[in-house]
């Protein structure tokens, strides 16, 4: 079971830096707002399957501060584009 | 039988992780990249979460994982269609700064 969990711990880690691609890149500002937003839930699953590995079950408290400070601030992000008058910030 | 259906569930959350990020390199278009994006948001995520919960099995743990999974199915296609709606409103404004026609299409 423990190498299974490894080997989704290594697969994500590769998938979030193919991620990065797109928020290094991206030719508008929500082009990267949306891999972030990709990012911050992939990180999510990855800290949950790392306090299955430690044993330490105060991981998910953390997991759960992440999830609240990722959708706040994607919004905050969001209205800013909104209200930019039509340039590409 | 629990390693059967955990590993189940985890690979299949893995593939949607896969196949969403896919998506974000390859589509064409904003739009295109956030109907990919939240596919990757949902699924393999609440895949990802209920493969946990049967590791876990039931207690306090768990119910913070059914916490979290709650919380992720609601607000992150939330957030996907606040910036698709922030983009929607850029381009048109652009398109009146720029004088395009009432018929003509953006």
């Amino acid at each position: 079971m423990s190498k299974i969990l490894i080997f989704s711990i290594l697969f994500l880690s590769a998938t979030i830096f193919i991620c990065m691609f797109r928020a290094i890149k991206g030719p508008t500002a929500a082009d990267r707002l949306i891999a972030v937003n990709v990012i911050g839930t992939k990180t999510i699953v990855l800290i949950l399957i790392v306090s299955f590995l430690l044993h330490e079950t105060y991981f998910v408290d953390v997991a759960i501060v992440y999830a609240l400070i990722s959708f706040l601030s994607s919004i905050v992000i969001a209205k800013v584009i909104e209200n930019s008058g039509g340039k590409n910030i | 039988m629990k390693d059967i259906v955990v590993t189940m569930f985890l690979f299949g959350g893995l593939f949607f992780f896969m196949v969403g990020t896919l998506g974000i390199i390859r589509f064409p278009d904003v739009f295109t990249r956030a109907h990919s994006a939240s596919k990757c948001d949902t699924l393999g995520a609440v895949l990802c979460l209920c493969s946990l919960i049967v590791l876990e099995g039931l207690n306090m743990v768990s119910l913070k994982f059914i916490l979290i999974l709650i919380f992720v199915w609601t607000a992150n296609p939330t957030a996907t269609h606040l910036i698709a709606k922030a983009e929607y409103t850029r381009q048109a404004s652009l398109a009146k700064i720029n004088g395009v026609k009432k018929h003509e299409d953006i």
